[in-house]
């Protein structure tokens, strides 16, 4: 394998995928903005950013052929990591404005409204990580950077899920790290030093 | 809470240049937006706005290359405003790597530009700014300013942050023209007042003057601080404005002393 592990940033219309691609190169990747699906699948790494609304980053998603992309990497063990709203479309549901649309379902949680007095929750938190995540090693103690008004509020825990969570006005799911699937709720990319060590945490996990 | 209050510079850049002195010693180059972003951002600034007040049409573009040359050094979120005045302005700020755009006096004359922007980029990158002052003839009492103050809309301007808030603002950022350059504290009793109408985050604007001045801001209800020239002159840096509101009682975010790379 190259020194740099191999990382598409997938383009589907949604996300900062400059920010996203600038802090992986920073951050010791061979990274490359891109929409082509055989890039992202054969890359070591592929990161699926987002913003904006759940549906329709869902429905980006699927037209670009993302979500055959996702399936087939986690069923083959290579490693993807969603951020923000990509990582809400890894799990079963989203409930936005009333509209409930199906997602991923690589995880099983409903992304729903936040209850807190201040909308969108905007800006550095600090978040709940478990001894054993890798994810945040060397950063557990750092905050991050959130923009988002819907979150996954219920999980089930599983012995093999590192389930890392904040708070807003109640506790959500901040990050997960599952088998091939990490990932952040909030951006990494635009989490300063902090983000950078936990991209540099994930490009050292899919370079093992 | 454990949110951080949000310290955030604001540099005005015209034709791709900043402008009002900025005063740190070993800068090369003080006029550089790019090197400015990347010292406030070391120093512990949580965002970075700039400001586009190029009068020019023609030199407008520098602006596009600014924000991308800032995207690729500065990994903070960065919010663009100035002379946007449609989606398609929207876009082209987003996509130079903004991570927010700051709509002012054309969403004033046309507030469906925030609905359309919220709707095809989402509410989080939607930053209303509101420059307003004190008027009695409002039934608030303050007014909202057009044309960076020089003229007032004739507008109520708590009706119209809320209403700004209902069309999709993802983020109000409230100037106060009175309070502005004075360097006597911010204008507490108008964040109050918009803190009661709008449940979307609050950053408080004009009339910093001194470290102590932030904490009385986030007590009125604002979520984040911005300042402008106290920071650039050195007058107080974004660390005593940080020790302030720690002292408070408010949460913040320290930088990490190590710098990756």
């Amino acid at each position: 394998m190259a020194a740099k592990p191999s990382v598409v940033v997938f383009d589907y219309g949604f996300g900062n995928v400059r920010s996203c691609e600038n802090s992986l190169i920073r951050a010791g990747a061979d990274a490359t903005v891109s929409s082509d699906v055989d890039l992202a699948g054969s890359a070591d790494g592929l990161v699926v950013p987002g913003v904006g609304a759940f549906a329709a980053c869902m429905a980006g998603l699927r037209r670009a052929g993302g979500d055959e992309v996702v399936a087939n990497r986690i069923s083959a063990g290579q490693p993807v990591l969603g951020i923000c709203v990509g990582m809400q479309i890894m799990f079963a549901n989203g409930v936005e404005h009333g509209v409930d649309t199906a997602g991923l379902a690589l995880w099983s949680g409903t992304v729903e409204r936040l209850a807190a007095p201040v909308l969108p929750h905007m800006g550095w938190n600090t978040v709940v990580a478990p001894r054993s995540s890798q994810l945040f090693a060397g950063a557990t103690e750092q905050r991050f950077y959130f923009v988002h008004s819907y979150a996954v509020r219920s999980w089930s825990e599983s012995s093999t899920t590192r389930i890392t969570t904040a708070e807003h006005g109640e506790t959500f799911v901040a990050a997960v790290e599952d088998g091939p699937l990490w990932a952040t709720q909030f951006h990494p990319e635009k989490s300063g030093v902090a983000g950078a060590q936990l991209l540099g945490n994930w490009l050292a996990e899919i370079s093992k | 809470m454990s949110l951080a209050v949000r310290v955030i510079p604001c540099l005005d850049v015209d034709a791709g240049r900043v402008v009002k002195g900025i005063n740190f010693r070993d800068l090369r180059d003080a006029g550089d937006p790019v090197e400015l972003a990347s010292r406030y951002s070391s120093r512990g600034a949580d965002e970075l706005i700039f400001l586009d007040i190029t009068a020019s049409s023609s030199q407008r573009d520098t602006m596009f290359e600014v924000v991308s040359r800032t995207a690729a050094e500065v990994f903070i979120p960065l919010t663009v405003g100035g002379g946007v005045r449609s989606v398609a302005d929207f876009e082209l700020l987003l996509r130079a790597g903004a991570d927010k755009v700051g709509v002012n006096t054309a969403a004033v004359g046309r507030p469906e530009l925030i609905a359309e922007a919220a709707q095809r980029f989402g509410s989080q990158c939607v930053v209303v700014s509101v420059d307003a002052r004190r008027a009695p003839a409002m039934s608030s009492g303050f007014e909202v300013t057009t044309h960076g103050g020089r003229r007032g809309a004739g507008m109520d301007a708590l009706t119209w942050l809320a209403h700004a808030a209902e069309l999709g603002a993802g983020e109000i950022l409230l100037n106060s023209m009175d309070a502005d350059g004075t360097e006597n504290g911010f204008d507490a009793e108008m964040i109050t007042a918009a803190r009661e109408l709008v449940s979307v985050p609050l950053i408080a604007s004009g009339g910093a003057g001194a470290a102590a001045d932030f904490p009385l801001a986030v007590a009125a209800g604002a979520d984040a601080v911005l300042a402008a020239s106290v920071f650039h002159f050195g007058q107080v840096s974004i660390d005593e404005v940080k020790q302030e509101l720690a002292e408070a009682g408010y949460p913040v975010r320290r930088v990490p002393s190590t710098h990756g790379h």
